[in-house]
């Protein structure tokens, strides 16, 4: 087991590595590079001089050197300065992060308390008519566009009714907890309505493949009562798919986080990166986007360690085709 | 039914048959083909309703429904249902061209994984596991972000309106792959131990040969629905990227800029923003309803 979380971990590990450079070359494909910028500042500088400010910065040399250079100074904590904001990355990036983990996490829990319970009785009665009204609404959620969502939203709470924020994080001069509250529950809200679809529909699936295994029948043949073979039986086994199926959908949860903060103005990572890829903040573009593929695999490493505790059926990776 | 079904029925009549049953696919497709013939006609309405979709107009501007403009005009006084249709040349274009390409990477990738197994197996399927649990908006957001020209791209390409449209495809073709990749490795690993294509090891057909003859012919059913349901997904990517300012580029239209437009004038002319971002919804849930209904007509386990 520890062999196999170990080799889990390295994956990740190269999966990181890898991004950190496929990154890397990217931004450095973006247009207007910082001597760009200077050049455009000041037309005074000559071509000489940018060659000389890019030789002085090391811009000219092949990329997998500047690459190399970077990793080494990202490896003992160095990871730059941002330029919009003058302050090392880790200093903006850090608070922004708690916030983004604040919405994904509220919307992940309230998603999976109704996605949870809703899949699992939906599979009890399959074909039935609530079957079909849930799948319904689970496929309009998944096929919402979430930034049309999120002007919805705002049209219908914050322009016709006036009830809550249409954006921000807190009203200036008030910040209590209730105000708090109050701006987090229209991101929160297209979120959740972003992701319970998919969920309901995996609960549901699972759980259907679950009631059709011997042990449930074996369950049902000793009689115990429906509810206990339906709980004790079926649930807790029909849950344990769900954790990597929760686990691989944290890179599409973020890229919603994207936008409903955008959309919401809520100071979060996602919109921390956008803005910072649309305003040549490449070095902190470049540390935002790893640190969130970073805590993406994190979130995949800690369900695979659950998985395996959940289920002592796992084989470690080592089936063999026959 | 009633009518008990012939025994004699080909595999496509019966296919049919099921698939009619789903009404909400039967819906789904009609809707679909209605969208697809009213953008191929966005020019021929254009000139028959004598509307303008791409020139400004700022005496029109932000008209509300009327007789000359069905739906009204936008910020700049172009006719809003002109233009709605042109971005629905764009969306269904996108989504459709970049599926075929996702499918064809994904089945390539299904396939060698699936027939091989072993290391080539767990390297393709990690990756695919990668690329779906990665954060993959904001490195959409960097591959539209950047300069072609400093890929040696000339200008003329880099910039131009197609441009912009096959940059848009390569982006979302690259993560629209992973559906089909796993359902088609799936089912090749069921396939490979069948009877008839161990006969075709035996007697030493070449393993071009076993995978374009034997596997490919009966992993299509699963490359079908998957790439059905990914439609809807890329349709989505494309109108997210639209919307942020960085697919499909003003002048030409597509549903996500449309609405990107709106956002601002939310607040005064709400039902700009309403009918693009209806009509994505509308177009996605088709698809995933079709591929939903596919997959059930096309399950061999299915009922009669």
């Amino acid at each position: 087991m520890i062999r196999f979380l170990g080799r889990r971990l390295f994956e990740a590990l190269t999966v990181l590595v890898l991004m950190s450079f496929a990154i890397y070359s990217l931004i450095g494909l973006m247009p207007g590079d910082p001597i760009d910028l200077m050049i455009n500042a000041d037309p005074k500088l000559t071509p000489d001089d940018a060659a000389r400010l890019k030789a002085l910065y090391g811009l000219d040399r092949p990329i997998v050197d500047r690459y190399l250079n970077w990793l080494l100074d990202a490896l003992i904590g160095n990871f730059g300065y941002s330029r919009v904001y003058t302050k090392p990355v880790m200093e903006v990036l850090i608070p922004r992060l708690g916030n983004t983990v604040i919405l994904l996490g509220v919307s992940l829990v309230i998603s999976l308390s109704i996605a949870i319970p809703i899949g699992a009785y939906t599979a009890l009665k399959p074909y039935s008519r609530i079957d079909y009204s849930v799948n319904l609404f689970c496929f309009a959620g998944i096929s919402l566009p979430p930034f049309w969502l999120a002007l919805l939203l705002i049209l219908c709470f914050a322009v016709v009714l006036d009830w809550l924020p249409a954006g921000g994080m807190l009203t200036v001069g008030d910040g209590s907890a209730l105000d708090r509250l109050k701006y987090m529950i229209l991101p929160v809200l297209t979120l959740t309505i972003h992701s319970v679809g998919g969920f309901t529909r995996f609960m549901r699936a699972s759980m259907l493949q679950t009631l059709r295994q011997d042990y449930v029948r074996t369950a049902r043949a000793k009689g115990l009562s429906e509810t206990r073979v339906v709980t004790a039986h079926a649930l807790q086994n029909a849950l344990i798919p769900l954790v990597t199926v929760v686990a691989l959908s944290f890179g599409g949860l973020f890229s919603g986080a994207l936008i409903t903060e955008t959309m919401f103005g809520w100071r979060g990572m996602g919109k921390t990166i956008f803005e910072a890829i649309m305003g040549n903040d490449f070095n902190l573009a470049l540390v935002g986007l790893l640190l969130a593929t970073g805590f993406t695999l994190l979130g995949n490493f800690i369900a695979d360690i659950c998985y395996v505790w959940l289920d002592p059926r796992v084989s470690f990776g080592q089936e063999r085709d026959p | 039914m009633s009518v008990p079904a012939p025994t004699s029925q080909s595999i496509s009549a019966r296919t049919w048959r099921r698939f009619l049953r789903h009404r909400l696919a039967v819906g789904s497709l009609t809707v679909i083909v209605l969208l697809i013939l009213l953008s191929v006609a966005a020019p021929l309405i254009e000139k028959w309703l004598t509307v303008d979709a791409f020139t400004a107009d700022l005496y029109q501007r932000l008209q509300g429904s009327s007789f000359a403009h069905p739906l009204g005009t936008d910020e700049i006084g172009r006719d809003h249902l002109a233009r709605l249709l042109y971005g629905g040349r764009v969306s269904l274009f996108v989504g459709l061209v970049a599926a075929l390409f996702s499918a064809i990477i994904g089945t390539v990738i299904g396939i060698l994984a699936g027939y091989f197994g072993g290391r080539l197996d767990t390297l393709l399927m990690r990756a695919t596991d990668s690329v779906i649990s990665l954060p993959l908006l904001p490195l959409l957001i960097v591959l539209a972000a950047i300069d072609l020209q400093k890929l040696g791209v000339p200008p003329e390409i880099a910039n131009s309106e197609d441009g912009s449209l096959y940059r848009i495809i390569f982006i979302v073709s690259l993560v629209g792959w992973t559906t089909v990749a796993r359902l088609v490795r799936a089912e090749t690993l069921s396939i490979k131990r069948r009877e008839f294509v161990r006969a075709a090891v035996a007697i030493g057909a070449r393993t071009e040969r076993i995978l374009l003859t034997h596997i490919l012919p009966n992993v299509v059913s699963p490359i079908i629905v998957a790439t059905t349901l990914s439609i809807g997904n890329i349709i989505l990517f494309e109108s997210v990227l639209s919307f942020l300012g960085l697919g499909i580029q003003s002048p030409a239209a597509s549903w996500g800029n449309m609405l990107s437009n709106a956002q601002d004038l939310i607040w005064t002319t709400p039902e700009l923003a309403t009918w693009p971002g209806l009509l994505i919804f509308v177009t996605v849930i088709a698809f995933n309803f079709l591929g939903d209904g596919l997959q059930d007509a096309l399950d061999p386990r299915g009922d009669d």
